[in-house]
């Protein structure tokens, strides 16, 4: 039982990560109709932003010593960081703190690179097939990894969560049998920022007068460009909003995996798999082939059923579960779990 | 007959003339290069090119560049420039400093991009454009079993980079391939004794193995030692490589039984795997009464900067560490950090180590014929290159020398202080017989093209 749950926590756990990202994907293509291959680079984008904001809040004051020498003869640096010989103890809490805080930046930064990067390039290929827009995002998607690379190295670099939010939580402990379910409590945190995000991006298009507008222009975009709303204008802002959530994804993910340059391509190709079984266009259909698809990727490691699956023959099934489901749902239902009819058709 | 001399002017002279001399230009080339013995051979130039393969893109790029630091140092050592490094501590050593055999060194460069095709098109480059007259190079046992291959069959020799699969001087072994760096039968024996002392003999212990050659491989090892020691493998499961978030495969273990987690990944993959098993808390865990350990087999310092604080405590082997204290290491440390700031990792190491060994066999040899390098390095024993005394087994083509047990250090006091050495186990003890089942290859015949 409580390896059933633990897998259960950790496929809603995965499926929160897969969800977000899918989320911005699909409603860029909800409402842009642009297959964005580059969606993968901004979750990493935005991962670069803990990253540089880590590096700025650590910057460090070099001192040569006079008495040590490295094993290669020069003299031997000490190093405090700036904001702990400027701010103290405090100056540590603020570095200790640099995941949460990076959101700060990522927002505006993510906006920016979104806006931009519709204006300046997406745009002059909406009038164009499918195939020419994957090229484009896909080639955008290598700059962007490449210029990442030329700054940071191809190594990862490890984030830490702030020290409170490091460790483990003991669910077993809070019904009496200590050590049974223990969850990393940083995956705990993300869980939870997903839930919110996805939360206000959906109150946001359903409660929003602007949402409504962009409601409508995902179900007619010409009718309502005829009644003389500026739809362009709104899709812009809809392409930076899931610019915004894939960044801000990319933040929070990485005490949970150290960045590097690609990372996002790794994400990229489940998350299209979880667009395609979710239905191309749909925000619901993109949250829950999400959450569907990280649970039985869980299920699918679990000691027992790759043992049972063992025994008539299957194995490292767990290493192809999500392609194999996406594979079933396309034959049986071909528009995907809540696909909209005369998308991509 | 008169129309012919008539139209034999001044001009169709001077162009038949020109034709003849470039012809005749031309000729010595192609009589050397069909009359010589073996490829790409110098013995008309005054330098000679080696040819480093390395990733200089992709996601061992550091590694790489840290291999091409390492290469450039060693030209420049057996040039004559810098300070030496450790051609000052090699022994027994025929260079003199002068380039190799009086021609100075040049170098021409590839880029592997962590791919086995990539890696052989660039050295097929090298060596059919440049004029390359050895490959070395590779961070991956993939890259340099593919290369080796191609390096037989091109009739140069290959000087293994960082390969770590029992593979390269096993079943894959060839004539004309070395390898310097060590394998995993060598991580599992070297490894074995201090895990028995450390966490005893009464251990159940549950693998994560890369599912490529390099992890099974690795995963085979250490079953093979752990579980002659006492050890039980309650589980071993494959994980696709660069599979990223591992927590799927993580969560099993904590209800496995099991007390030992062994990692058998590398780089990224390791980084990842490493960070999470941490974070799940699986070192804090109390399992059969005993505290829950981890082991990495094969750490890289590069990669344990990616892991951070994750490697603290945690045993498993390397092939070289900046902070041995022989006068072999001391030499290349200092010469290194003192051209680029920060010291070398193991797989700079080896790369140096490898370009010395060539041009002394050159040297030794009189030739750089590669069946006159193979003769000079096959059975060929050396000391003052970082690991003890060592042996070039002439029956693999495998280096046998000191591998070092380490753990992450627990207050490193820099970025590069993260492994400390906790044992160096001599090549005695991990010396294997190169024709045991596991191993059983064919080196074949040498191959001078």
């Amino acid at each position: 039982m409580d390896a059933i749950l633990l897998q259960v926590l950790n496929g809603l756990d995965k499926g929160a990560a897969y969800a977000l990202i899918a989320l911005g994907l699909t409603l860029i293509f909800g409402t842009l109709g642009v297959v964005n291959f580059a969606h993968g680079a901004l979750f990493m984008l935005g991962a670069f932003c803990a990253v540089t904001i880590n590096k700025v809040l650590s910057l460090q004051k070099v001192v040569l010593s006079q008495t040590e020498t490295t094993a290669w003869g020069t003299p031997l640096e000490i190093r405090t960081p700036f904001a702990q010989e400027w701010f103290g103890d405090f100056g540590l809490t603020i570095i200790d703190y640099s995941v949460p805080l990076s959101i700060l930046l990522a927002i505006p930064f993510m906006l920016i690179v979104g806006v931009v990067m519709e204006r300046g390039l997406i745009r002059y290929f909406y009038k164009r097939p499918h195939a020419e827009q994957i090229l484009v995002t896909f080639g955008l998607a290598i700059v962007l990894q490449e210029i990442i690379k030329a700054f940071f190295g191809a190594n990862p670099i490890q984030q830490n969560a702030p020290e409170l939010l490091q460790g483990a939580i003991d669910f077993g402990a809070m019904f009496g049998d200590p050590g049974a379910l223990v969850y990393p409590l940083w995956r705990m945190v993300y869980l939870g920022f997903s839930v919110v995000v996805i939360l206000s991006v959906f109150a946001f298009l359903q409660f929003t007068t602007f949402g409504m507008v962009v409601r409508a222009g995902m179900a007619d975009r010409e009718t309502v460009g005829l009644l003389g709303i500026d739809i362009d204008r709104r899709f812009t802002i809809v392409f930076g909003i899931a610019a915004v959530v894939a960044g801000t994804a990319g933040v929070m993910y990485t005490p949970i995996l150290p960045p590097d340059y690609h990372m996002g391509m790794e994400f990229l190709v489940l998350s299209f798999v979880v667009v395609v079984v979710g239905g191309m266009g749909s925000l619901g259909g993109a949250v829950s082939a999400g959450f569907l698809l990280g649970i039985l990727q869980s299920f699918a490691s679990m000691t027992e059923i790759r043992d049972l699956l063992a025994k008539v023959g299957i194995v490292g099934l767990d290493q192809i579960i999500i392609y194999l489901i996406a594979i079933v749902i396309l034959l049986v239902r071909p528009r995907g779990l809540m696909g909209r009819k005369g998308v991509m058709e | 007959m008169g129309d012919f001399i008539s139209k034999v002017n001044r001009r169709t002279l001077l162009k038949g003339s020109a034709a003849l001399g470039a012809a005749a230009f031309a000729s010595p080339y192609f009589f050397t290069k069909s009359a010589s013995a073996y490829v790409n051979d110098p013995s008309n130039k005054s330098s000679v090119i080696l040819g480093f393969n390395v990733p200089q893109t992709g996601a061992y790029a550091d590694e790489g560049a840290d291999e091409l630091r390492a290469y450039q140092l060693a030209v420049e050592h057996l040039n004559g420039e810098g300070d030496g490094g450790m051609m000052n501590t090699f022994k027994p050593m025929a260079l003199k400093g002068n380039g190799v055999l009086g021609k100075k060194v040049e170098f021409t460069t590839g880029d592997t991009q962590t791919k086995s095709d990539a890696a052989r098109a660039s050295a097929k480059r090298m060596i059919e454009k440049d004029g390359a007259i050895m490959i070395t190079g590779g961070s991956s046992s993939g890259v340099a079993i593919a290369v080796q291959s191609l390096c037989q069959e091109a009739g140069v020799i290959f000087m293994a980079g960082l390969t770590h699969s029992n593979d390269t001087t096993g079943k894959d072994r060839r004539r004309n391939g070395f390898r310097h760096f060590f394998n995993t039968e060598m991580t599992g024996a070297g490894l074995a004794p201090v895990l028995k002392s450390n966490y005893g003999t009464e251990r159940k212990a549950y693998h994560l193995t890369a599912d490529y050659t390099w992890g099974w491989s690795q995963e085979g090892s250490i079953k093979k030692y752990t579980e002659a020691m006492g050890w039980e493998t309650v589980n071993a499961v494959r994980t696709p490589l660069g599979a990223g978030d591992f927590s799927q495969y993580i969560t099993p273990v904590l209800n496995s039984g099991a007390d030992v987690l062994v990692l058998n990944h590398y780089g990224k993959d390791m980084v990842n795997s490493l960070t999470q098993a941490v974070q799940f808390g699986l070192r804090d865990k109390m399992v059969n009464g005993k505290q829950f350990e981890v082991i990495v087999p094969l750490y890289s310092r590069l990669m344990a900067q990616g892991a951070g604080d994750a490697v603290k405590g945690i045993f498993g082997s390397t092939g070289w560490h900046w902070s041995l204290q022989d006068e072999g290491s001391k030499a290349f440390v200092k010469s290194f950090g003192a051209k680029y700031g920060f010291p070398p990792s193991q797989a700079a190491h080896t790369c140096y180590v490898q370009t010395l060994l060539y041009a002394d066999a050159a040297e030794r040899a009189g030739t750089f014929n590669p069946c006159g390098i193979v003769d000079a390095l096959e059975g060929f024993e050396f000391d003052g290159m970082g690991n003890g005394p060592t042996l070039y087994r002439a029956d693999d083509h495998q280096c046998f020398k000191t591998v070092l047990v380490v753990k992450g250090k627990e207050n490193p006091s820099s970025q590069f202080d993260l492994l400390e050495v906790v044992e160096e186990v001599p090549a005695e003890k991990v010396i294997y017989d190169p024709n045991g089942d596991e191993f059983k290859g064919d080196l074949g015949a040498c191959n001078a093209g």
